[in-house]
């Protein structure tokens, strides 16, 4: 019944959309004042695609299993909370979020732009929804969530364990937020070009919404990285895998629109890139969608693989480049008189090479995913790419992007000379000292870490320091770049004091080491709603004679059938312990993993920081 | 005269303890650029499953017959491919892999200085 | 006329990437390593599965003939399934059949030729599977045809009616 209702729903949304292209266009014409249809028609729409999503909710939470969909991915023993959390933990289910969160941001655009021109306005519309009935096709066409099952099958297939986590349940949701927020900036920005309204005032308006694109894609990315770290067992938070690529490349564009807007909107200048970047960010969510779901990539966390959906989402995102490009070529007309000069320092400058470089760390991050697509099919050569890859090419790099970092925002819009010129050299010196009195003491590698951890440093106590002062007009700023040094910092810390150990240990064994003795004592067993869990006692006991506890363990679920280890991790502010357990096949001993990862929760602490750097730019803007 | 045993004993056992020390880390350098070929995505060092197991035994065994990092390699790209190497070495194939980045990078410098006239004060 | 070439640069670019794309879809990407066909069989030592006697593979692949070399496991789901094939193959008189127990403990290893019958005319232990990784195996079930030391064919996952009738199209 709740399928039912979806389908239709969604049908109908669908007819909604059409009729709200032919109402826009019609308005177009005569553009006084916007007609009164439209605003009641993209809530409709939203309305309904919201009943659609619902639907779906009641068919995982009654487990309907004459839906196909919920017979694949749920089963009656899960959780409430995990059943619900499986409607969009699935191809077709995602999707559907993807219209929801499509559909409400239109409406909300369409309400909160009032006071902008009204064929700005209809144009954002027109093409949001080509955008929203090119989704609306897939859907129905390739990936329903509603398709009937018969003879209606009495058990489900069951949701993967590994997707059973609460940081994986608002994962997506958020993520889509901020991924599929990027399509107003889209369509917002072929609008503007094509009406000739790429200026100040269009910057301020677009401003917010690429700052809540923003603020979402960061939370996303990090509750994702946070699951790969509790969930994964591997004891890390971010692999370079395919998957994760594709949601960090839409937010190097996403930050590098951020500070591009800061210039435009200042100084009118920096238009065609404006608009370039616009459309790139919102083209790599795209692109991010067609490669995780297409099977073109082989990856840890990909969907359920589908060249049929490949093709489909290939074409409908080249021909949404192509149009992108076309009116980009055709409408934008590039102000020849006004001559983009700069000064060599001035905030433009520094904005200007901050732009530089992520395109650059985009590039390596597009190149480091792509090519082994394009290899394949060029030379029929397979190659991984790892990384190793990705940390040669990104490490040096970030050296002068810290410096420029650190300096930028200090510097004056159109020309300044560098105040404070005593005071950024002392902290330099005090950087370097620093760094090279702890590197010094630690058994790592010594030049590449010391050079690194000197300009982390300046960046640090260089944005400290800007707090203390109290330059409160740039609190956001400030705050995300302490947030990024911060940042880097825990990460280059963690990746410098991490110990790990790895043995095979019966009941009863003890393993020795310097530093701390590990004594497994005891195997428990207890059997849950939904699997059978095996949990290891480990007292872990420390040259100081601390002992702390540790409860690593391996479940058996009985639908799908597979184990899975789970990590016991005791979390504080100055390290974390993590360890897993794993069968040896054949053996009676299992192997173990202890490992130290001092700093860890920083990383996740940091990225919020980042994240609220921007939230306090958005609530600072609304108020205006 | 005892107390010489001793010492001697546990220079050795200490000696052997460095070296052991930096032939795991050989061994666990080599085994995180190895790509697990039965999981998708995943480095041998990480995996626990029966190939992995496998590998690192394999490794293990190599590095004591006293072959040399690059040569296990070859060894193994011989077996599956250059696919079951993570950092991918810098070869025919993979010219434009390393290079394409950089090549953006200095493009980008170049339209950033050529587009926007930068005058000093 | 500057401004036209630059566009259409972008636009032609674009394509070949769409192209690139296309093909791509078509690939698999699930990996099968080269097939190492008309490679020399690797040179090893191993246990017999009988006696815990040793035996090189010059004395296992010693005569002019074909050989089919499996590995298996009792803990491997898919080799039961293949394993009435293998039984066809073992009537089989110009092909000798060779079975390589990958990681397995004897007792179960034992126990299930004991269930569903022993096609192999010799079979030797790899309890470590380094000898499959030597072989280029990456799991089970594999299996290799062999004649005078070279690997003429190699078969990735379990047999299947159409790769025994391919098999017996080879050997004849």
């Amino acid at each position: 019944m709740a399928s039912l209702i979806g389908f239709y729903s969604l049908v109908f949304g669908a007819c909604s959309s059409l009729m709200i292209i032919f109402f826009s266009l019609k308005n177009f014409k005569n553009s006084e004042k916007l007609s009164q249809k439209i605003i009641p028609l993209t809530f409709l729409q939203f309305f309904l695609v919201f009943i659609s999503f619902l639907g779906l909710i009641f068919s995982f939470v009654y487990s309907d299993f004459s839906n196909e969909t919920v017979f694949n991915h749920s089963h009656t023993t899960k959780p409430l909370f995990y059943k619900i959390s499986g409607t969009w933990g699935n191809h077709e289910g995602s999707l559907l979020l993807w219209l929801l969160v499509l559909t409400s941001f239109i409406f909300l655009f369409v309400l909160r732009s009032h006071k902008q021109p009204i064929q700005y306005r209809l144009l954002t519309i027109i093409f949001q929804e080509v955008i929203i009935i090119g989704f609306f096709v897939f859907l129905i066409k390739t990936s329903s969530p509603f398709n009937y099952l018969y003879p209606i099958p009495e058990e489900g297939l069951g949701l993967n364990p590994i997707l059973q986590d609460p940081a994986l349940a608002i994962h997506p949701p958020i993520l889509y937020l901020g991924y599929v927020g990027t399509s107003i900036i889209f369509s917002s920005a072929l609008s503007a070009t094509s009406v000739n309204y790429i200026s100040k005032e269009w910057a301020k308006h677009i401003k917010m919404w690429v700052l809540t694109s923003w603020f979402f894609l960061t939370l996303g990315i990090l509750l994702g990285s946070i699951w790969a770290y509790y969930e994964l067992g591997w004891g890390g938070f971010w692999f370079w895998d395919p998957v994760e690529n594709v949601s960090l490349m839409p937010w190097f564009a996403l930050t590098t629109l951020i500070h591009c807007i800061l210039v435009l909107e200042k100084r009118s200048q920096l238009t065609s890139w404006a608009i370039i970047l616009s459309i790139t960010t919102f083209t790599l969510s795209m692109s991010g969608t067609f490669l995780v779901r297409s099977g073109i990539l082989n990856s840890v966390h990909t969907f359920a693989s589908d060249p049929e959906r490949g093709l489909f989402i290939l074409i409908f995102l080249f021909s949404l480049i192509f149009l992108s490009l076309f009116i980009f070529f055709f409408f934008h007309k590039h102000d020849n008189n006004k001559k983009n000069s700069f000064f060599l320092f001035s905030k433009e400058t520094s904005i200007l090479i901050n732009n530089w470089f992520m395109m650059y760390f985009l590039s390596v991050v597009l190149v480091g995913t792509i090519y082994p697509i394009f290899l394949d099919v060029i030379a029929s050569e397979k190659i991984s790419i790892g990384p190793p890859f990705y940390h040669k090419l990104i490490v040096p790099f970030l050296i002068p992007f810290l410096l420029v970092m650190a300096i930028g925002p200090k510097l004056k819009w159109i020309k300044s000379d560098l105040l404070d010129k005593l005071n950024l050299i002392i902290f330099f010196a005090i950087s370097v000292l620093l760094s090279i009195f702890i590197i010094k003491n630690l058994d790592v590698e010594f030049l590449t870490n010391s050079i690194l951890l000197s300009f982390i440093f300046y960046l640090f106590f260089v944005t400290v320091r800007d707090f203390f002062i109290g330059r409160l007009n740039n609190l956001s700023q400030n705050i995300a770049h302490f947030g990024f040094s911060l940042f880097l910092l825990s990460i280059i810390f963690n990746n410098m004091l991490s110990t790990e150990v790895i043995t095979n240990l019966k009941v009863g064994d003890t393993f020795q080491s310097e530093k701390f003795k590990i004594y497994f004592e005891n195997l428990d067993q207890k059997k849950e709603k939904n699997f059978k869990s095996l949990i290891g006692k480990f007292v872990i006991e420390n040259s100081e004679g601390d002992t702390q506890i540790m409860k690593p363990e391996l479940r058996i679920y009985n639908q799908p059938n597979i184990v899975t280890s789970e990590a016991y991790i005791k979390t504080n502010l100055f390290s974390d312990k993590f360890m897993t357990m794993n069968y040896v096949q054949n053996q009676e001993y299992l192997n173990i993993r202890y490992q130290i990862k001092p700093l860890m929760i920083w990383i996740w602490i940091s990225v919020v920081i980042i994240a609220l750097g921007g939230l306090i730019s958005v609530i600072k803007n609304n108020e205006n | 005269m005892r107390y010489l045993r001793y010492i001697l004993l546990s220079f050795f056992l200490f000696n052997f303890n460095s070296s052991y020390a930096q032939q795991n880390d050989l061994e666990i350098k080599i085994t995180k650029n190895l790509r697990c070929l039965v999981c998708q995505g995943q480095s041998v060092y990480d995996s626990d499953t029966e190939f992995a197991n496998s590998l690192k035994i394999l490794v293990r065994k190599k590095l004591d017959e006293g072959l040399s990092e690059k040569q296990i390699y070859i060894y193994l790209k011989d077996r599956y491919g250059e696919w079951i190497l993570f950092d991918p070495e810098f070869g025919k194939n993979t010219y434009f892999l390393w290079l394409m980045p950089v090549l953006f990078f200095v493009i980008g410098g170049l339209v950033i200085f050529k587009l926007f006239i930068i005058r000093k004060n | 006329m500057k401004i036209r070439i630059f566009p259409t640069i972008v636009f032609i670019l674009f394509v070949i990437i769409f192209i690139l794309f296309f093909k791509g879809l078509k690939n698999s990407n699930i990996y099968v390593p080269k097939a190492n066909i008309n490679k020399e069989i690797p040179s090893f030592k191993a246990k017999l599965f009988e006696s815990s006697e040793e035996i090189s593979s010059e004395e296992i692949f010693k005569e002019d003939k074909f050989y089919l070399m499996n590995i298996w496991s009792s803990w491997c789901v898919p080799c039961r399934e293949e394993h009435n094939f293998l039984e066809n193959l073992s009537t089989e008189k110009n092909l000798d059949l060779i079975g390589l127990n990958y990681k397995d403990d004897n007792e179960s290893a034992k126990n299930f030729l004991k269930k569903l019958g022993n096609p192999y005319d010799i079979i030797f232990l790899d309890p470590k599977g380094i000898i499959a990784i030597d072989w280029g195996a990456y799991g089970v079930p594999e299996t290799y045809l062999i004649k005078n030391n070279m690997i003429v064919k190699k078969i990735i996952g379990p047999l299947n009616k159409n790769l025994v009738l391919e098999i017996k199209e080879i050997i004849r």
